[in-house]
């Protein structure tokens, strides 16, 4: 499945409508309809293609847990915090707006200044169970720190497991391998950005 | 024969089709969602064994294995009895229909029937009728709304197609002349053009469409219609108990399609080069098919529209049917 499927939301422009006509009201015409019905032969038009269906053999199903569908890079599942390319430190400034943001209240961070009196995020939390996953917090974000990823099989057996920073960091060792792809998913800055910038209303 | 002989050949028969019918009934159920999946374009069970064909072994051990519950204000006795009704009717039917033809066997001549009774269809029709105290009684016992109202569909919907049944089968015993299951057989005898289906095609289409209603299968769902009336009769049963409602319910259609073939398809006579044994369980096995086929495909009718179609279209189809036949007859 290509992005484009996913990105074409204007649905409606297969739809065809059928014409459905009056149902009649006269016992003649009742009569009319019941024996049209029984003689038009549409009881072996379904039978048909059911059959067909059958012997075509072109089976939809999804074995779910072997196999899994395509999800859209837009897809908001569980967060993920991401770190520097080349220092490796993480992304986050300690800004606070996805906190301020969050309309779930779900996120908590806990800020001090370092030696070279630069923020550092020392406590960095975010309740899944509260988190309605909309989004906001990787809007916000002004570094691309906190993106919302694709992993959304999240069940688990105890609370404490949905806030767990050390789950959605990025780790070095992974980071060093360069397996972390920029995101150009929610909350990135989109394709033609450059084309929609416009001048703060200050300006004028 | 010697007595002691009949006695042991009977028992022996009476445990080989109480086997037989029960491990297909069983089996049914599994190609019921094998069909249905596939016409729905989908898989069905996969994960028990081999193409999910162990799955009937897993649902029989969890319904034996689930607490049977029997609710607080049932009538205890009627409740727990329903349903061996269900299952006892389906098979006691069995026991009128000739399966197979003659076979030797360590030279003995073995008849695959167990009782060869002159009245064959009439007990057959009987017994089976006589099942529809199983959801009757079912229901009513229940203590529960659905379940009353699934009786009450019973008594309207079974009882009404009983008519149908009877009236349509009876222009093929007019011409045949005899109850016998094994008569009307070998009335057919004669090859694919003696089917009794190509001069009663009416008949035949009748008592498909009353055996669907008499059956309980889809497009006359009612009394268990789920989307309605949660499940009906069955509503308030769990484990065995619901279990043998359904083993009732798929020996019940093996035994009209046996029917149907006997009566309507020519039987076990020989089919061309197709041997009369193989020859029945092919008519036999697409007839099943066609019982899944239109559940796959058909919507479920409602209950008054069942009941209009039963009275005011297939009753006096039927009488005219046999009205028809009859001054054929007498020319």
């Amino acid at each position: 499945m290509s992005l484009e499927q996913f990105k074409d939301r204007n649905v409606a422009q297969n739809y065809t409508f059928i014409p459905v006509d009056e149902p009649p009201v006269e016992p003649l015409d009742k009569f009319k309809q019941v024996v049209k019905r029984t003689f038009k032969g549409e009881l072996f038009v379904g039978l048909w293609v059911v059959f067909r269906e059958m012997v075509r053999f072109n089976i939809h199903t999804v074995k779910y847990p072997m196999e899994k569908l395509p999800i859209s890079p837009r897809y908001r599942a569980v967060h993920k915090l991401y770190r520097l390319l080349e220092s490796g430190n993480e992304r986050c400034i300690g800004c606070g707006l996805c906190e301020k943001i969050c309309i779930a209240n779900c996120i908590r961070m806990d800020t001090r200044y370092d030696e070279n009196q630069r923020k550092e995020v020392t406590e960095y939390t975010i309740n899944l169970g509260r988190c309605i996953f909309c989004g906001y917090c990787a809007e916000v974000c002004p570094e691309l720190a906190i993106v919302h990823g694709q992993r959304y099989e999240n069940a688990s057996e105890q609370r404490a497991h949905f806030v767990l920073r050390d789950d959605i960091l990025t780790p070095l060792d992974f980071l060093k391998e360069g397996k972390q792809e920029e995101f150009d998913g929610f909350g990135a800055v989109s394709p033609n950005a450059d084309e929609r910038i416009k001048k703060t209303p200050t300006a004028y | 024969m010697t007595l002691t002989g009949f006695v042991i050949a009977t028992i022996i028969k009476i445990v080989l089709v109480l086997a037989v019918f029960s491990a297909l009934a069983g089996f049914g159920t599994y190609i019921e969602r094998k069909v249905l999946a596939f016409m729905q374009r989908r898989l069905g069970p996969m994960h028990v064994g081999p193409y999910g064909i162990l799955q009937v072994a897993a649902d029989g051990l969890k319904l034996f294995t689930k607490e049977d519950i029997i609710p607080q204000n049932s009538v205890k006795p009627i409740f727990r009895i329903a349903p061996i009704i269900g299952a006892a009717t389906a098979f006691i039917a069995l026991a009128a229909v000739p399966l197979f033809p003659e076979f030797e066997m360590f030279g003995v001549t073995i008849h695959p029937i167990i009782a060869d009774i002159n009245v064959g269809v009439l007990f057959v029709l009987g017994v089976m009728a006589s099942g529809l105290f199983a959801p009757l009684l079912a229901g009513m016992a229940s203590a529960n709304k659905w379940g009353l109202l699934g009786a009450a569909r019973t008594a309207i919907q079974l009882l009404s197609y009983e008519v149908v049944t009877g009236l349509s089968i009876l222009a093929p015993l007019m011409m045949v002349g005899s109850l016998s299951l094994i008569d009307i057989n070998n009335y057919q005898a004669g090859g694919f053009t003696d089917w009794i289906v190509w001069s009663q095609p009416v008949a035949f289409i009748l008592f498909l469409i009353a055996g669907f209603a008499e059956t309980n299968r889809t497009p006359f769902d009612l009394l268990e219609h789920e989307a309605e009336i949660v499940a009906g009769y069955a509503t308030e049963y769990s484990g065995m108990r619901w279990g043998m409602f359904f083993i009732g319910e798929y020996a019940n259609m093996i035994t009209l399609a046996f029917l149907a073939s006997l009566i309507f398809l020519g039987g076990f006579n020989d089919w061309g080069f197709i041997p009369g044994g193989l020859a029945i369980v092919l008519k036999v096995s697409f007839l099943f098919f066609f019982f899944l086929w239109t559940r796959a495909a058909w919507p479920h009718v409602r209950p008054d529209q069942l009941m209009w179609l039963c009275w005011k279209v297939l009753m006096p189809i039927a009488v005219i049917n046999v009205v028809v036949t009859g001054i054929v007859l007498m020319m």
